[in-house]
This record gives C-alpha cells, sequence and structure tokens, in this order.
C-alpha cells in the first residue's frame, strides 16, 4: 500500500454533549487502538472530521493533549458536513485526519501570565489551551478568561465555566450581549472588546490570546493596544475554508502564507504583514 | 545523466509505438476530435496529431486525474470499513506528443504535490508515466514560453524529447533520462547513432514578451492595484482557464455516496469559482472576482517562486485560448511589467 495522506483515522463517538442550541461536543477515541499509540497532538492544531458519505469539515481539536487517549471537537450545525455530524449519535464511527497546522507555544509562555479573551464559538480552539496551561498551572502567573456570547443560552461548555469560576487560581469574566441576559444572569453585560476595556487586565508578562467572530477580533485587538499589549504578545487562530489539511488544495492562503500550514496560529505582528484575505 | 542525441527515421516512429506497444505500454497521444486536440489512449499508430501547436487540453491528468478516487467505504452492521485508493494495477505509460511547455508543467505540479508532505498518490501515478516531448516547430500569438524560462525546444520534463529535422520528416531525439533510455533499450536499432547539431534551426520562433522575475518583483508591491479590477471585469468565473492549465493542482474533496457504499474523490477546482474560499457562515475572504483573478496571477508568479522556487506558469497561453471572454494572461502580464511602481 502506498501512503495515502487523505486516509482518515477511524473514530467512535464515545460520548456527546450538548453545549448550546446547534452546538455540540463529540469525544472521539480512536477505533483502532495502534492509532492511538502512535498519535499526538499540540494545542491550536486542527483536523479534517468526516461522515462517510456527505464529506470532510474542518475544527481545531478543542480538547488539551494533556488529556490522553481521547480528542474532543465542538462545532456548530451549519453546513452539509456538520448537519450530518450532528445526526450521528453515540457509538457512531466517523473520520478524523490530522493533527494538522502550527501550535500555540505554551513552552515560550511559561512565567507569564495568560489573558484568554473568546466569543462564542471561538471558545473551543481556545479551549485546548486553557486546559494545556491548567494542568500545568504553576507555570504560569495569572491566568484569566474572558469569554462572550450572544446571549446566555449561546454559552458554550457551561460546566466548564462553572468550574472555572470556582477555581482561585482563575479569574473568568463571562458576558453576553445586550438583550442576551436571562433574568438570573450575574454575568457581565456588553460586547467583548467593552468588557475587555472595562476589566482592564494588565499587559505586564502578559500573553493574550484572542479568538472570536471577525467583528469581535477586530475591535478587541485596538483594545489591547491601549493596554499596552505589543502585537507580538497578542495571539489568535485563523479560520479559512481548506480541504487537504496540508497545503496543496490551494484555498486556505492569505498572500503567500498557508493558513493550513503556516498558521492556524498567529501572532497580531505576523497579521499585519498579511493582506487583508482572511 | 548526459542527454543522448540519437537519430530516429520518420518511419521508425510507428515501429517504435507498435514495439511499445508489444511491451504492454499504455500510450497516450493526442488525437483530433471536433476541433480540439486532446490526450486519449492511442490503440494504433494511425490518427495520431502531428501538426497542433498545442494540445487543447494539458497532459496534467496523467498523473492529477479530474477525479481521483482516494478512499472507498462501505457501512454495514458489523461496522465501517474503509480502503484507501489501491494503485498496484497501475499500467505503464507513454505520454506522446507533449509539447516542452507541458512536460515542464509536470515538475511545477510535481513540487505543490512535494512540498512538505508528499502526495505519494501523485507521485505512484507519474512513477509509472514516460514523457516523450515533441518540441514544437510553430507558435501562435499566445504562446509565451520564453518569456517564463522555457523554449520551444526545451528538455526539462521529458524523458526523451524529439524534435522533427524539417521537411525529411526524420526525428532528433534527445534521451534525458534513465526513464527515457530504459524505453531506448526496448529499441535499440530505432535509435541511431548520430551527430546531428542545431535543433534551433528547426524549432518555432517565440520571441520574449516580458521578464518574469521583474514580475515577480513588481506583485510584491501590487497587491492593492486597481488593474486587478480593470482586468478582470469581464471574467465570469467560469474556471476555464485553471482546467486547461499545466500547472493548476487546485482541488475540493468531495463524498460520493451510493446507498451504504461510497468513495471519497479528489478532483480539480478553481481558485475563480466564487465558492472557493466561501465560509459556512457566508464570510468569503476573496468576495470579488477580481480578488480571484489577483490570486491565480499572485499565485504563480509570486507565491510559488517564493515559496516553492518555480513559476506556477509555462507559458503554453491554454488560459487565454480558452477563455470565453478574451481574457489574456499575456497582456495582463505585459500591462504589469509597463507600470511603474
Amino acid at each position: 500500500m502506498i501512503d495515502n495522506l487523505y486516509m482518515p483515522y477511524l473514530m467512535r463517538i464515545e460520548r456527546i454533549t450538548y453545549e448550546a442550541p446547534g452546538v455540540k461536543t463529540f469525544m472521539l477515541k480512536f477505533v483502532n487502538e495502534v492509532d492511538q499509540d502512535k498519535f499526538s497532538y499540540k494545542a491550536g492544531q486542527f483536523g479534517e472530521y468526516s461522515v462517510y458519505g456527505v464529506g470532510e469539515s474542518t475544527f481545531c481539536i478543542a480538547s488539551s493533549p494533556t488529556r490522553k487517549g481521547y480528542i474532543e471537537c465542538t462545532f456548530r450545525q451549519t453546513g452539509k458536513v456538520t448537519n450530518a455530524l450532528s445526526d450521528c449519535e453515540e457509538g457512531s464511527i466517523i473520520g478524523f485526519r490530522g493533527p494538522y497546522g502550527n501550535v500555540f507555544p505554551i513552552d515560550e509562555w511559561k512565567g507569564k501570565s495568560l489573558l484568554f479573551i473568546a466569543g462564542g464559538i471561538a471558545l473551543p480552539p481556545m479551549r485546548c489551551v486553557i486546559w494545556n496551561a491548567l494542568d500545568m498551572r504553576d507555570n504560569f502567573k495569572d491566568v484569566t478568561i474572558i469569554y462572550g456570547a450572544r446571549s446566555v443560552k449561546d454559552l458554550v461548555y457551561k460546566e466548564e465555566l462553572k468550574d472555572w469560576e470556582l477555581r482561585k487560581d482563575v479569574k473568568l469574566v463571562t458576558t453576553v450581549d445586550p438583550g442576551g441576559e436571562s433574568p438570573d444572569w450575574k454575568g457581565e453585560i456588553g460586547f467583548v472588546p467593552t468588557i475587555v476595556e472595562k476589566i482592564a487586565p494588565s499587559s505586564k508578562d502578559t500573553v493574550a490570546i484572542v479568538c472570536g467572530p471577525p467583528v469581535m477580533i477586530k475591535y478587541t485587538f485596538p483594545v489591547l493596544a491601549k493596554l499596552g499589549f505589543a502585537d507580538e504578545n497578542i495571539y489568535t487562530t485563523l479560520e479559512n475554508r481548506m480541504k487537504c489539511g496540508f497545503g496543496k488544495c490551494g484555498r486556505c492562503n492569505v498572500g503567500k502564507v498557508y493558513v493550513c500550514k503556516d498558521g492556524p496560529v498567529f501572532t497580531l505582528a505576523q497579521l499585519k504583514e498579511l493582506p487583508d484575505e482572511y | 545523466m548526459n542527454i543522448d542525441k540519437r537519430l530516429v527515421r520518420k518511419d521508425s516512429l510507428e515501429k517504435l509505438f507498435d514495439i511499445l506497444k508489444q511491451n504492454s505500454k499504455t500510450i497516450y497521444a493526442p488525437f483530433l476530435k471536433n476541433g480540439k486536440t486532446s490526450f486519449r489512449d492511442a490503440g494504433s499508430f494511425a490518427g495520431i496529431s502531428t501538426g497542433y501547436i498545442q494540445t487543447s487540453e494539458s497532459s496534467k491528468d496523467i498523473a492529477f486525474p479530474r477525479a481521483e478516487k482516494i478512499l472507498d467505504y462501505s457501512k454495514s452492521k458489523e461496522g465501517m470499513s474503509v480502503k484507501g485508493t489501491d494503485p498496484e494495477n497501475l499500467p505503464d505509460v507513454i505520454l506522446w506528443g507533449v509539447r516542452p511547455c507541458d512536460a515542464i508543467g509536470i515538475g511545477e505540479l510535481s513540487s505543490i504535490f512535494n512540498w512538505d508532505y508528499k502526495d505519494e498518490i501523485y507521485n505512484n501515478r507519474l512513477s509509472k508515466v514516460t514523457v516523450f516531448g515533441f518540441s514544437c516547430n510553430k507558435s501562435d500569438e499566445y504562446c509565451f514560453c520564453t518569456s517564463v524560462g522555457g523554449n520551444p525546444g526545451n528538455t526539462a520534463g521529458s524523458d526523451i524529447l524529439f524534435t522533427l529535422l524539417g521537411e525529411g520528416g526524420d526525428y532528433l531525439a534527445e534521451i534525458i533520462t534513465e526513464k527515457g533510455l530504459a524505453v531506448v533499450g526496448l529499441a535499440q536499432n530505432l535509435f541511431e547513432k548520430s551527430d546531428i547539431s542545431g535543433k534551433e534551426k528547426f524549432l518555432a520562433e517565440v520571441s520574449v514578451k516580458f521578464n518574469h522575475e521583474d514580475i515577480r518583483l513588481k506583485l510584491d508591491k501590487f497587491f492593492e492595484s486597481k488593474q486587478w479590477i480593470e482586468e478582470s471585469l469581464r471574467c465570469l468565473g467560469c474556471g476555464a482557464c485553471a482546467y486547461v492549465c499545466p500547472t493548476c493542482a487546485c482541488f475540493d474533496i468531495q463524498d460520493e455516496a451510493h446507498g451504504k457504499k461510497g468513495s471519497r474523490v479528489r478532483c480539480w477546482d478553481s481558485c475563480g469559482f466564487s465558492h472557493f474560499t466561501l465560509h459556512t457562515s457566508g464570510h468569503n475572504p476573496r468576495n470579488v472576482q477580481s480578488a480571484r483573478w489577483r490570486q491565480r496571477i499572485m499565485h504563480k508568479f509570486s507565491y510559488m517562486p517564493e515559496r516553492l522556487s518555480v513559476y506556477g506558469c509555462t507559458g503554453c497561453g491554454r488560459c487565454s485560448r480558452a477563455c470565453p471572454v478574451d481574457m489574456n494572461i499575456l497582456e495582463h502580464l505585459i500591462s504589469i511589467q509597463e507600470v511603474t511602481v
């Protein structure tokens, strides 16, 4: 047999968690143990998840590499493949190719404070980094998570938000867009950039990791600049449409940069060098 | 290896064809049908086209088929079975009659499929192919191989390059690679030792229209130019340019389901299509045709040279010939060269 780059691993859906309207998390385990044994990845990488007969879809690996024996992905039901995935039940077999792409340089961040800023369905790509950092918590100073969604019901990982809320070594700030609050909502009300400005986390020895819808990112970067964050200390992860995941199919590039190979993780300093095609 | 020059007599070409057939080679050669010259499996020597300037489509599908099955799956009560493509039974292929601008394109295609991750499905197909290039003795106004580092008698990419030596009908055969040598080994007596030199006088004249290095440097500062909009206003986004291009490699991956069985297929795509980069959310990073036309030119003349050290254009001119609205890549490249940036 020749080496087939496009051949997915067979994965069994061990557990399905309902996160928010249209949003689910799959816990996936390798059907073949040998695949599990040789598989490894780092926070920030992504994969191609497939329903046989429907197609492949690209998402990050949402679980931390410090948690062994499984991977997780969280997706919103939007297109053909995510709808087919959403129809799958626990025990179903799906395909997974990966890991692809570069990683968040967590080891370089040791000794610093971490500021996570996420909006909506963009918490999943950050969740792997958050748990990766929390599983080696002693290596970092302050850990702050600012997370917002359109409404209370749109917040994902509700159980984990509770965990982070209770932890003394994590500062969690949750917010919902004005009008999205419920009667018993105790978090902030306001758009993510506004809340970042209000909380005003220190930029001293701090790395900011930002992920969210384009408009949130656009308005968050200037706030971080005002707080004194250098472009080199602001990280994000890009999404572009992909098919192969390994630099051949030709659609995820932004200028000469392949999101699938050179990214998906970029610093703001790197983004500023790129044309506006993402 | 050093290029070995031999003489192949006019009537030896057919004998060569027959010997290759006897040796179980599959021969893909150009045939004229309905005004188009296309490569197809040649049953016999008779009817193989010779007078074409350029085949209507490139020969890239010999290693990069329009639709390549990459796996088969079947679902049953017992579970899921998935089997990767089985390339064991690929025939040995002689690609006969390829112009030098297509032959050199194979190398450009290979660099896409082999930078970083190696695409062994592509490599395996290519390993079975022996390329018989045929030099050009005529050209048209669309040809510009000499502006992108090629020429009508370029040996790059061919395993054997045949050059017609005038009206006598004999050919100079340049044996370029070990693969070429292996074919000669099957028909030693047809490749006569010879001291022919000066094939240039038998080649088409293709004047240099622009300097590709100049274009590459200019493109670095050209991203925001209004020229992209002006040049692409009439672009229909039909993708014909990518379809006929010898180096366009962008592809899609689609599943084909038939009940509980099906296949996953890698198929040609084009950066000219509006949905090529469209996100599920509705956001499209290249949301206008001018951005897509710019991607096509930038990819070939800026990104590929920088990332892969090759240009993504061989100057074959097919995209201009195929364009239904007469967009001409050569005219656009010349206009970029003329701009002061």
